[in-house]
């Protein structure tokens, strides 16, 4: 049920930032301030969710075979690989490293 | 199982999903979740302001439209000279990635049940660096690796101390704080002139 009531607000909240993008007057979100700083949210909320989805098991941080998985995903950021490649890097390590027991 | 799909088919904001995902997984708040989700598909509204001048849509179909606004079809759109083209490259970069993207979920809900323990086969891993890819290509100038780096600091520095879901919440401070950091030092550059804000990419 919980989980249920989080995808609603989700679906709500979400189809209604889309919705005010188109109808609402050009003039309030044009100014440089706003603009500049919904381009950094997202920078701000992707790394804090890639940090704790990496290091984080409940409360506790970690160090385990989603560390590895992550710093391959990075090489193949560096070499420019497509997205697909790059999740499945990380997917392939952290399997790998787990299953030599890491 | 549902509950993916309906993600997809009602969400279809890929960044916000997994955000969500991720933060019930690891027991947040069903409302926390969702604002950190909400926080993540807020720049649609931006791509929805560029779009509407680009795509002059009448105003009966923009409800309708407003679900297909995201990352992709603005790429595309913005791409186009010409309303028509703008149009056309909205619809069809819509339509199809909003039938791919149901019919892979639905997949993936299918697989992800007959695989059984998912952790096993290293799938924990494919959040954190999905969110990587995304992040990536936004790393452009300074003051997006401070908010960044400031966003880790915070997002892991207050996990031990706060509910599930909030670290995330604080962490995206990390914005607003680098954004007056960045004015203050600004307006001491350009001290004696009027500060427009002007400095847009």
């Amino acid at each position: 049920m919980n989980t249920w009531i989080a995808i609603g607000a989700t679906a709500l909240g979400c189809y209604a930032v889309k919705l005010a993008g188109l109808l609402v007057p050009a003039g309030l979100l044009e100014r440089p301030r706003v603009r500049r700083f919904a381009a950094l949210l997202p920078v701000a909320l992707l790394a804090a969710l890639t940090a704790q989805q990496t290091f984080a098991d409940g409360h506790a941080l970690v160090l385990d075979a989603r560390a590895a998985g992550l710093a391959a995903a990075l090489v193949a950021l560096i070499l420019r690989a497509p997205f697909l490649l790059v999740v499945a890097a990380a997917v392939v390590v952290t399997a790998g490293v787990r299953a030599l027991g890491g | 199982m549902w509950q993916t799909c309906a993600l997809s088919l009602l969400v279809f904001t890929g960044a916000s999903q997994f955000a969500l995902v991720g933060a019930l997984a690891a027991g947040g708040n069903p409302l926390t979740a969702a604002a950190g989700a909400f926080f993540l598909g807020v720049r649609n509204a931006f791509y929805g302001l560029r779009l509407s001048q680009s795509l002059a849509l009448p105003r009966a179909v923009r409800p309708f439209a407003a679900q297909w606004v995201i990352d992709e079809t603005a790429a595309v759109s913005l791409a186009q000279t010409g309303r028509r083209a703008a149009r056309i490259g909205f619809g069809v970069t819509g339509l199809t990635l909003y039938v791919l993207w149901n019919l892979t979920t639905l997949l993936g809900a299918l697989g992800a049940e007959a695989i059984g323990n998912t952790d096993a086969w290293g799938l924990d891993a494919a959040g954190p660096a999905v969110f990587l890819a995304l992040l990536a290509p936004m790393l452009k100038t300074t003051a997006e690796r401070a908010v960044a780096g400031l966003a880790v600091v915070l997002g892991l520095g207050l996990l031990p101390v706060l509910p599930a879901g909030v670290p995330v919440l604080t962490a995206a401070l990390a914005a607003p704080v680098v954004l007056y950091l960045e004015g203050r030092r600004r307006a001491g550059r350009t001290a004696g002139r009027v500060d427009t804000g002007e400095e847009e990419r």
